[in-house]
């Protein structure tokens, strides 16, 4: 299906660290011109308000997702799939949301929110630093006990379903038009009744 | 919401279109798999700058001896340059488009929580600390696993994507309620 660790990077040593802080400020003025590097536009996705963190985030998936999907097929590219821990993902991700919006950033938006000039966005990344503290003194124990719970290894959809990458693509494509067209017209609405 | 009155420069305007930058996100995945043979993330990175930062509160010896911080070593690589690469981008476009302004309180917290300095910033912090026990729990953030898990259609990205949101949305209403007041 796909190959692992075939490829070699054409990019390595010196110039791919000079290549990592340019694709790092690229996407830094992405998230900032994105709006995502904005507290009130992070909470307000949680509170249907404000729809731009999933749009952002659709599109890049659906984007992102096909190229790789091609760049992988001509052999320019390998997956880079994380195992999927199910338990530590889920209770991760829970904690993940409810720190999210209490913080208003993710870890990403958050480096670029406090370069912008957000105080509490630099103020939480203190916090992120002491969570990542926590964790590794923790890690032991989450290994033992949350980590082998559901593991099912570096399992893609394609993996488990037998449905191929493509049609989930078609699929994925369909929600995301569907859902982008029901905002829009909700966003017009709402301007117009203004 | 900024209206769009004649547009300045593309360099110059302080919002982008969400679609676009989407795209953009996405092409920039195909870039950082295709030239530097990994996928776009963040917490990873962050890990190794957690260890360094607490190597002088509770002693380099625990740090360099403790298992995770082992697989995890700050250093100046691809995730680490990346890192400060946000920090100069974000700073950049603030300052391009005009936008760079310090922020204390955000509008949607003063107008639910008040004008206490202390309340934010504890709550930033405590966030903070949740969002990055999560990410490293989950084994990556909305970037590891939310965009480019996601965007490989693996397992684990797209569990945490929708817990994430379910989660989120579970927060901000016992947070914010349902109440129909503010706007951003």
């Amino acid at each position: 299906m796909h190959f692992l660790a075939a490829v070699t990077p054409p990019v390595t040593g010196s110039a791919a660290l000079v290549a990592s802080v340019v694709l790092g400020a690229i996407f830094g003025v992405l998230l900032h011109r994105g709006g995502v590097a904005n507290y009130n536009v992070i909470v307000n996705q949680f509170r249907f308000r404000d729809f731009t963190v999933l749009k952002i985030m659709m599109t890049a998936i659906i984007v992102g997702g096909l190229g790789v999907l091609a760049l992988n097929s001509a052999g320019l590219a390998n997956y880079h799939i994380k195992a999927a821990n199910m338990l530590g993902v889920v209770l991760g991700a829970a904690i993940f949301g409810v720190g999210m919006v209490l913080y208003g950033y993710c870890p990403g938006t958050a480096i670029a929110a406090a370069a912008s000039g957000s105080i509490h966005g630099l103020v939480g990344l203190g916090g992120l630093l002491v969570g990542g503290t926590l964790y590794a003194f923790s890690f032991p124990w989450i290994a033992k006990n949350i980590l082998p719970v559901g593991a099912l290894g570096k399992v893609r959809l394609p993996d488990v379903t037998g449905v191929p990458a493509l049609v989930w693509f078609i699929g994925l494509i369909a929600i995301a038009l569907t859902v982008f067209f029901l905002i829009e017209r909700a966003e017009r609405r709402a301007t117009v009744s203004r | 919401m900024t209206s769009a009155t004649p547009a300045p420069s593309l360099l110059r305007q302080s919002r982008w279109n969400a679609y676009l930058v989407g795209t953009a996100i996405g092409v920039l995945s195909w870039i950082v798999f295709a030239v530097v043979d990994k996928p776009l993330g963040v917490t990873t990175s962050l890990t190794g700058l957690a260890g360094a930062c607490a190597a002088p509160f509770i002693g380099a010896d625990t740090v360099a001896a403790n298992a995770y911080f082992k697989s995890h070593v700050f250093k100046l690589d691809y995730g680490m340059l990346f890192l400060g690469g946000i920090a100069v981008g974000g700073f950049l476009s603030a300052l391009l488009s005009g936008s760079f302004r310090a922020e204390v309180i955000p509008t949607v917290w003063r107008e639910r929580f008040g004008g206490s300095v202390a309340k934010r910033m504890i709550a930033a912090f405590l966030g903070g600390i949740l969002a990055m026990y999560g990410a490293r729990l989950a084994d990556g953030c909305t970037s590891g696993n939310g965009i480019s898990g996601s965007l490989q259609l693996a397992v684990g990205g797209w569990t945490f994507f929708l817990t994430l949101f379910a989660f989120g949305i579970l927060t901000s209403l016992v947070l914010f309620g349902t109440g129909r007041s503010s706007k951003n």
